[in-house]
């Protein structure tokens, strides 16, 4: 038995080595490659999926929610709120979604040990960190797009019933609609960005969360001669202007001032990330 | 081929890697022995590119592996068990590692069916018992069918139709031309599929040679004999660079004489001798003795590393 044993494994390492690989001048780690590779990596999770449709769930029903509350009764539109922002208001709880999805595509391999395998097969391990984000941006720009466009929809349908509503063709609603998915696709990068830098999920999570969602609101509590003077460069803050909002900052940005300030943040902790990820250990 | 050269490694105070100079050959498969804790792991992290040595160098085929232009092609590693995602399906998790190199679906369902996984390969890999774990591993080294395949404890979790599988294959693998390096704690194991051995203590390199050399070397030759009049023997055999011991009645344990000098004794006294056995030291004897020694040389810790390979 052992010799048959040995026969048979033979023929089919064999049999692997007619088929190319070792003949292989065609393998070789591309950029495109790697990309396809982050792209299988991302669909096969059941949980992207998931993360993903909280993520529309959260941005077209809160969206929907508080519209309709500006419609209702006790309604009229909150300070620095228009009807298209309002009705993009999910945004700022799809984030969340958003951001657990991007820490968790990156410190998920840490946690698990992927990462040790992702990157014995891509050893110059950049452009892993590299398709990562790409796959990400891609699939969170076109999802937060269609769920953007779904909300403002939505949105101005429950605001028509009080004559509070925009069209899409009205001044700077097109811009909105699409500002919030480069909103949410930047905060996911960022999100990332954090995962491969703390290389923890509770961590990491934590960071984006505080950043993004609980540090912005309690800066209100501090005197406004203190905080006009940062608050609109908060990466939140500075992107929520793509959603012609003003939020109560009192130094508001300009929409794409704001939207490049918030990219700014995101490239800086991009750069730290791939930075530890090329230098130290796996 | 693998060149490790004056390769060093610091995990803050903690030396893990002594500078270790080692060559692993292709066409044989070479064994990576030592007790837990020894740097074995360590060394095979930084010959995969995962760890950045703190001083010295590693050669995979002849090159620094973070630089191959196709790395599957050059190297096949095997680290942890479960260095794989556990939502993922193992057809997917290899596709996923196989794209990034350009290989085929084909060539992912061929090596499915290489470590016998066609039939699971489908389910999620959180799943897998520690044995499918350690073959989707080996599936994932296999895909580029590497020059050079480095594997560290794979038997661990088999059961032993899976040990003599790893066996078979990674001989298999040898007698193709690949290079081949494993490691174990088990020295039993490494007699069975390694012949040649680099043996790491502590982070220093204890020997790198055979496993008939090591075992010859390392081992003191002991004889067996089974005699009517033990007490006159012994009194016989007796000397300055030999010593008897006696575990039962009419038998005794000689060390430091060959068995032609005992025979020759015993015929020449007249006693009857009715068992005359040379004791092969096994592996795992010569190992305690080389990795004890290495231990007492740098006696200033206690010696857990011994107490612990066993």
């Amino acid at each position: 038995m052992n010799t048959a044993t040995t026969a048979a494994v033979s023929t089919r390492l064999a049999a692997g080595t007619a088929e190319g690989p070792q003949a292989g001048a065609a393998l070789r780690v591309t950029q495109r490659r790697v990309l396809l590779s982050e792209w299988t990596k991302f669909r096969s999770l059941r949980s992207t999926v998931y993360t993903l449709l909280t993520a529309a769930a959260l941005m077209i029903g809160l969206g929907a929610l508080f519209s309709a509350i500006t419609a209702g009764p006790a309604g009229g539109f909150e300070p620095g709120t228009t009807a298209t922002s309002t009705s993009l208001t999910g945004t700022f709880f799809a984030q969340l979604a958003v951001g657990v999805l991007g820490v968790l595509l990156i410190s998920g391999e840490y946690s698990t040990g992927m990462i040790r395998s992702s990157l014995t097969v891509v050893p110059r391990r950049l452009p892993m960190l590299w398709a990562k984000l790409a796959v990400f941006a891609v699939v969170i720009f076109l999802s937060a797009l269609v769920a953007a466009f779904a909300s403002f929809l939505l949105g101005q349908a429950m605001l028509s019933g009080q004559h509070l509503d925009v069209a899409l063709s009205d001044p700077g609603a097109l811009r909105a609609v699409v500002g919030a998915a480069l909103y949410l696709t930047v905060a996911g990068m960022t999100a990332m960005a954090l995962g491969g830098l703390l290389r923890n999920t509770a961590a990491a999570v934590t960071t984006f969360v505080a950043v993004f969602f609980v540090i912005p609101p309690l800066t209100n509590l501090l005197p406004t001669t203190l905080t006009s003077h940062f608050v609109q460069y908060l990466p939140s803050n500075a992107g929520a202007m793509m959603l012609d909002g003003s939020y109560g900052v009192v130094n508001p940005l300009s929409p794409w001032t704001g939207f490049a300030a918030m990219c700014a943040f995101a490239a800086i902790l991009i750069g730290l990330a791939a930075w530890r990820l090329d230098r130290a250990d796996a | 081929m693998i060149e490790v050269e004056n390769l060093s490694k610091h995990y803050g105070d903690k030396l893990a890697v002594d500078t270790v100079d080692f060559t692993v050959q292709p066409g044989i498969v070479t064994g990576f022995l030592g007790p837990n804790g020894a740097g074995k792991s360590t060394t095979m992290r930084m010959i995969a590119g995962l760890d950045k040595p703190s001083s010295g160098r590693i050669l995979v085929n002849g090159r620094d592996y973070r630089s191959a232009p196709a790395p599957m092609a050059e190297l096949g590693v095997l680290l942890e068990a479960r260095s794989v995602h556990t939502g993922r399906s193992a057809r997917n998790h290899l596709l996923a590692l196989a794209q990034t190199n350009g290989i085929g679906r084909r060539r992912v369902a061929e090596v499915i069916d290489i470590v016998g996984l066609a039939e699971v390969a489908g389910r999620r890999v959180g799943g897998f018992s520690l044995g499918m774990g350690q073959r989707l591993g080996v599936a994932a080294a296999l895909l580029g069918n590497p020059a050079t395949v480095v594997l560290d404890e794979p038997v661990n979790g088999l059961d032993p139709e899976g040990v003599l599988w790893m066996r078979t294959m990674l001989k298999s693998l040898a007698a193709d031309g690949h290079t081949v390096f494993v490691s174990s704690h088990l020295m039993s194991e490494m007699a069975q599929t390694a012949s040649r051995l680099i043996v790491i203590g502590r982070g220093r390199l204890i020997a790198d040679t055979t496993v008939d050399e090591f075992v010859a070397n390392a081992s003191s030759s002991a004889v067996t004999v089974r005699t009517s009049e033990p007490a006159q023997l012994r009194d016989l055999l007796l000397g300055p660079d030999s010593t008897v011991s006696s575990a039962n009645p009419g038998t005794l344990l000689i060390h430091g004489r060959t068995a032609e000098e005992i025979g020759t004794v015993a015929w020449r006294a007249h006693l009857p001798i009715f068992e005359l056995t040379v004791q092969h030291a096994s592996l795992e004897e010569a190992f305690m003795k080389m990795t004890h020694d290495s231990v007492e040389y740098r006696s200033t810790d206690n010696a857990d590393s011994v107490a612990v390979a066993a």
